[in-house]
């Protein structure tokens, strides 16, 4: 176990190190450096502050040297300043991260608890019309724009309802109530798109472990059709569903980058957005970076989970 | 293979060619059996005619204002209601499905052909090429799609051909490793043993012999995909990185004005959402269908 678990953080680490590789170039294909970009916008120039910018930012040296800058400031923690904000990026990124986390959280929840039964009915009532619902109701998931269905719902509130959610972030210690309320619509928009892929998954994935001799003895031996499913079949089944959830959380990041937008929530996603809309570049290259952290780090738990969950993976490189 | 007597719809197929081989009889079996598929399949033509015949659908310039007409209900005059600058919605949608289906299957093709070629080469070869080249897609995959894409195409800037190489490179590592799972099958096989004893080159034998027999798993790869990046289209436009103006795109016509009017005039959010999610279903039906029935490997990937 201790060398499995050795081997998948080899892995991430190698994945870390081309990701920022990655990310580093891709902003860098823009033409022209940051600093053009940086004055484009603001207008008149003086050349002598122009040249100490890019002293400061280190884009006089070569692009390796430059790379290897920004790796060793990560290294060291430290995330730059945002230009926009004058501000440590640290300082500004900090207080958003807990408001990603939670909408991130919510999300996972609702899109498994909503994904794996609905998986597990519509297998066992396979080609039934119920099936046919349910597999309508996930693609209708994975076809509406998470951000639309955001907006929609919104618009539904208000109209039919009269309420409008409250519009500025209102803290979990402020109140913990009004917080999971303003939440819980957003988590619905992304958790709603990421449960059909988790509910295809499990249908699947269930289908096939059902057609398996041990499940036929377990009927045979007159068990009933409950303990059959949720504990001889879904324990087998579920494994690659775990990898899913895994692959699900970096598309659920995604997910989150509009949805956050829509619903005015102040976090990692929505500043992302913002940032390169301000094209405040050294803080997004940060911020993706961070995310794909994120991503990197939920994958390694998924795989180390599932080493735990099924020995044949641990044993088998 | 055992001969079985031919159904009447078979034998009403017979004339002139082997019963079940024509293109109206497989597209009739894949009706019957696939329903599900064949309603994807009309609506993405459907949307294919739409975008085809924008100029004759419209009802008024997608991109003229009329002040006089801001905001105007649904009804006899703008079918669709019209939007804060009195531009038609309806006229918008149906020139937005041209700008969405072009990014979309340009994208997507962009995208299928790289990794295509990709992975085929990757699987052809294997070893340490193999290896590392999945590393790499590892990389690129690992990176969430609409965040790779919103960071290219800010970095590149708003044109056209940019949203389509920005939506198409998050692809890319999703068809080699489809395609390079086919190859891997394929290049144990004893014809392309027979090309290579033949003495082909291996490039011809890659090329000619082996990328013909991936176009399963590759149709099934590109229908799904497309409904992917009709998506990313749709949220990269809403968030102004997108289609640039004046082409009306179905993303942003819900950022610019939706929101702040959405409640005085709720079809300026409700009917390109609509649009968005009919396109993306139609291909994920579509793509289902294609996937069940040509390559059963794949189901539920």
């Amino acid at each position: 176990m201790k060398h499995y678990i050795a081997q998948r953080l080899g892995i991430g680490l190698v994945t870390l190190v081309g990701m920022s590789v990655v990310i580093f170039l891709l902003l860098r294909l823009a033409p022209g450096n940051i600093v053009d970009i940086l004055f484009s916008t603001g207008g008149y120039v003086n050349p002598s502050e122009r040249l100490a910018i890019e002293r400061e930012l280190g884009l006089d040296k070569p692009i390796w040297a430059q790379y290897l800058d920004w790796v060793r400031q990560l290294a060291v923690g430290n995330l730059g300043k945002s230009y926009r904000y004058d501000l440590p990026a640290w300082e500004i990124i900090a207080p958003l991260i807990p408001v990603t986390l939670e909408l991130a959280a919510l999300s996972l929840i609702i899109s498994v608890c909503l994904g794996v039964p609905t998986g597990v009915i519509s297998a066992v009532r396979q080609d039934t019309r119920l099936d046919y619902a349910l597999r309508v109701f996930s693609l209708a998931g994975l076809s509406m724009p998470s951000f639309w269905l955001g907006m929609v719902i919104i618009l539904g509130l208000v109209s039919w309802v009269g309420w409008i959610p409250p519009v500025t972030y209102v803290r979990p210690g402020e109140n913990l109530g009004l917080n999971l309320i303003q939440f819980i619509l957003p988590a619905l928009a992304v958790g709603y798109r990421s449960s059909a892929l988790i509910m295809r998954f499990t249908r699947s994935s269930l289908l096939e472990v059902l057609r398996e001799d041990y499940v036929r003895t377990a009927w045979a031996k007159g068990q009933t059709g409950r303990v059959v499913i949720w504990r001889h079949a879904l324990k087998n089944a579920i494994l690659p569903v775990v990898t899913v959830i895994g692959i699900e959380f970096a598309f659920l990041i995604g997910g989150l980058v509009v949805t956050e937008t829509v619903f005015n929530l102040p976090g990692l996603a929505r500043f992302l957005v913002q940032a390169i809309l301000w094209r405040d570049y050294p803080i997004v290259q940060n911020l993706v970076m961070i995310i794909a952290i994120v991503v990197i780090a939920s994958n390694l738990i998924v795989d180390v989970l599932y080493g735990i969950l099924d020995p044949r993976v641990r044993y088998g490189d | 293979m055992a001969t079985r007597p031919l159904g009447i719809d078979e034998a009403a197929a017979l004339p002139g060619r082997r019963a079940g081989s024509s293109v109206v009889a497989v597209l009739a079996r894949f009706c019957r059996k696939k329903p599900l598929g064949a309603a994807g399949g009309a609506i993405m033509l459907l949307i294919l005619l739409t975008a085809v015949c924008a100029d004759q659908l419209q009802t008024y310039d997608p991109i003229a204002t009329d002040a006089a007409q801001s905001l105007a209900r649904p009804g006899r005059e703008h079918w669709l209601g019209s939007d804060h600058l009195g531009r038609d919605i309806y006229s918008r949608i149906v020139h937005g499905a041209r700008v969405s289906l072009i990014v979309g299957l340009a994208s997507t093709l962009l995208g299928s052909v790289l990794g295509g070629v990709v992975g085929l080469l990757s699987g052809y070869v294997g070893g340490k090429t193999d290896l590392i080249t999945q590393r790499v897609m590892d990389i690129l995959q690992g990176l969430p799609l609409l965040v790779l894409a919103l960071v290219m195409s800010a970095s590149l800037g708003p044109s056209i051909p940019n949203v389509v190489l920005a939506i198409s490179i998050p692809i890319v590592p999703r068809a080699a490793r489809v395609i390079r799972s086919s190859v891997l099958s394929i290049r144990e096989m004893q014809y392309v043993e027979a090309a290579r004893a033949l003495g082909l080159r291996h490039l011809r034998i890659a090329f000619r012999h082996v990328l013909p027999n991936t176009i399963g798993p590759f149709i099934v790869l590109g229908t799904a995909q497309l409904g992917s990046a009709i998506l990313v289209e749709a949220a990269l436009s809403f968030l102004g990185v997108g289609v640039p103006e004046p082409y009306p795109s179905w993303g942003r016509m819900l950022s610019v004005s939706a929101a702040e009017y959405a409640q005085k005039a709720p079809w300026l959010v409700l009917f390109p959402g609509i649009a968005i999610s009919f396109a993306v279903f139609g291909s994920n039906l579509l793509g289902d269908a294609l996937r069940d029935t040509l390559d059963p490997r794949l189901r539920g990937s």
